[in-house]
């Protein structure tokens, strides 16, 4: 339990690396949520372009995490500053699974349903904001949830870049070859993610229709 | 009653002229010639794929016509406002396609409220139709997955009645219901229509309803309108399609024909 006096004699530090971490998740999530619903809605009516789409975000998902930090280094405006190339680099793996179930959130609604709703003279967004959008809302939501939990292991290797956040203790113990160190980071960090899991998890089920 | 005065009277209210449907090139509807008159309720019968579906979708553009004119209250559905048509027309079907996020109350409600009508008037119109389709006012703040098959048909009538359509499309409205059940609710659809007088289009497979509910039965086989006759010539007809729905439904057609003629 040496990792425990580790963190109380450091909590200062603990605290303000959490805030960073949730810093980066935070924002990214928000980014990629603001990308990939609209964009999974998009795909989800315009049948034609849903295999790109996904075929490219699926890709993105498979770039290991630090070559991706490595590529996007030279990037003018964004290289300048480690939290942001973190950030876009969370926002990229967050789009796919956000992508993925708005798209079959609003794909697996009764057919029949939206058949009727159209049948009574619903106009295409009364027909996404009123049943299509309320009726995926949970799998959505458990799609950004993914996201979440994907982003909280992703953005302590952040730390590798210099973009801060919980991985900092990490590589620090990595380094120093002391446990206690790495599990200060590494201990909140899994309690991050158990806790957005659970809170979105929630709230999940308590939009479910 | 403006209509009677003027000459729209002659005007059949939906009419196909010539109407051909394909998908992908595989022909569903061919060369249907069809007039629904004012009030009366035009039976759709056929088994399964013979094209009944497709042709009630045609009326309210859910599907359109690859050639020929659907045209309704003497206008082409080519050159109409659709979202306007199909809030113009009541559009029941069998699995319902009640919303089911949707209260009983928002689901009746439905229509009125993407046409904009005030709230109090709409919830009085609501309460107004749960009477009418016989809904227990109780029922109101209930979800879908919380009724009976009956009651949720009952809620789809009222749906498709809401904002007074004069047309009402109604695709197998009772095909999923138990006997008993689907008998109560026939009887209760005659009841309605004879004081409401919509102009309905109905589809079904079963003969015996079509000959209970239909002022005129249009039979209809691989794509193709075999017939057109009202139930007591349909029993009698000498129409190989007619006759052999009639030998296997045998019993006692004729008189199921006969008692609504009196």
């Amino acid at each position: 339990m040496n990792f425990l006096r580790f963190i109380f004699e450091n909590r200062g530090q603990v605290a303000e690396l959490t805030l960073e971490h949730l810093w980066l998740v935070g924002i990214s999530t928000l980014f990629a949520t603001l990308i990939g619903i609209p964009l999974g809605i998009a795909i989800a009516r315009r049948s034609h372009l849903d295999k790109p789409v996904l075929a490219t975000a699926n890709i993105v998902q498979t770039i290991p995490s630090l070559a991706l930090f490595g590529f996007l280094l030279p990037l003018p405006w964004l290289g300048a500053r480690a939290d942001r190339l973190a950030i876009l680099a969370l926002t990229l793996y967050a789009l796919l699974p956000i992508i993925r179930n708005t798209y079959t959130g609003i794909r697996s609604v009764d057919p029949s349903v939206v058949e009727a709703a159209r049948g009574m003279g619903l106009t295409d967004s009364q027909l996404l904001y009123q049943v299509q959008l309320p009726l995926a809302v949970s799998v959505i939501l458990s799609g950004i949830r993914v996201a979440v939990v994907i982003s909280v292991g992703m953005a302590t290797i952040a730390a590798a870049i210099g973009a801060g956040g919980l991985g900092e203790f990490i590589f620090r113990g990595l380094a120093m070859v002391d446990n206690s160190v790495i599990l200060a980071g590494a201990v909140p960090a899994a309690i991050l993610a158990l806790v957005a899991d659970y809170g979105l998890g929630w709230v999940e089920r308590r939009l479910q229709p | 009653m403006l209509y009677a005065m003027s000459p729209a009277a002659e005007t059949p209210v939906i009419e196909f002229r010539d109407v051909a449907y394909r998908v992908d090139g595989h022909e569903i509807l061919d060369a249907l010639n069809l007039q629904v008159r004012r009030g009366e309720t035009l039976v759709l019968l056929g088994r399964s794929g013979s094209g009944k579906t497709s042709t009630l979708k045609l009326v309210n553009c859910l599907q359109s016509a690859s050639s020929g004119d659907v045209l309704v209250n003497g206008v082409a559905n080519r050159d109409a406002d659709v979202i306007a048509l199909r809030r113009s027309i009541g559009y029941v079907i069998q699995e319902v396609g009640l919303l089911p996020h949707y209260t009983v109350r928002q689901n009746v409600g439905l229509v009125p409220k993407i046409s904009g009508w005030p709230p109090d008037r709409i919830s009085s119109r609501v309460e107004d139709l749960m009477k009418l389709v016989g809904l227990n006012p109780d029922l109101a703040s209930r979800y879908p997955h919380q009724l009976s098959g009956g009651q949720r048909q009952r809620v789809g009538v009222a749906r498709a009645l809401a904002a007074d359509p004069e047309i009402l499309l109604m695709d197998e409205p009772f095909g999923a219901l138990d006997p008993l059940t689907r008998d109560e609710l026939q009887r209760e659809f005659l009841a309605l229509q004879q004081s409401l007088q919509k102009t309905v289009l109905f589809v079904t497979h079963d003969l015996r309803e079509a000959l209970r509910l239909g002022s005129r039965i249009a039979l209809m086989e691989a794509g193709r309108l075999v017939t057109v006759l009202p139930p007591q010539e349909f029993v009698r007809s000498e129409d190989r399609w007619a006759s052999a729905y009639v030998r296997a439904f045998g019993g006692d057609l004729g008189s199921i024909a006969d008692r609504r003629s009196s």
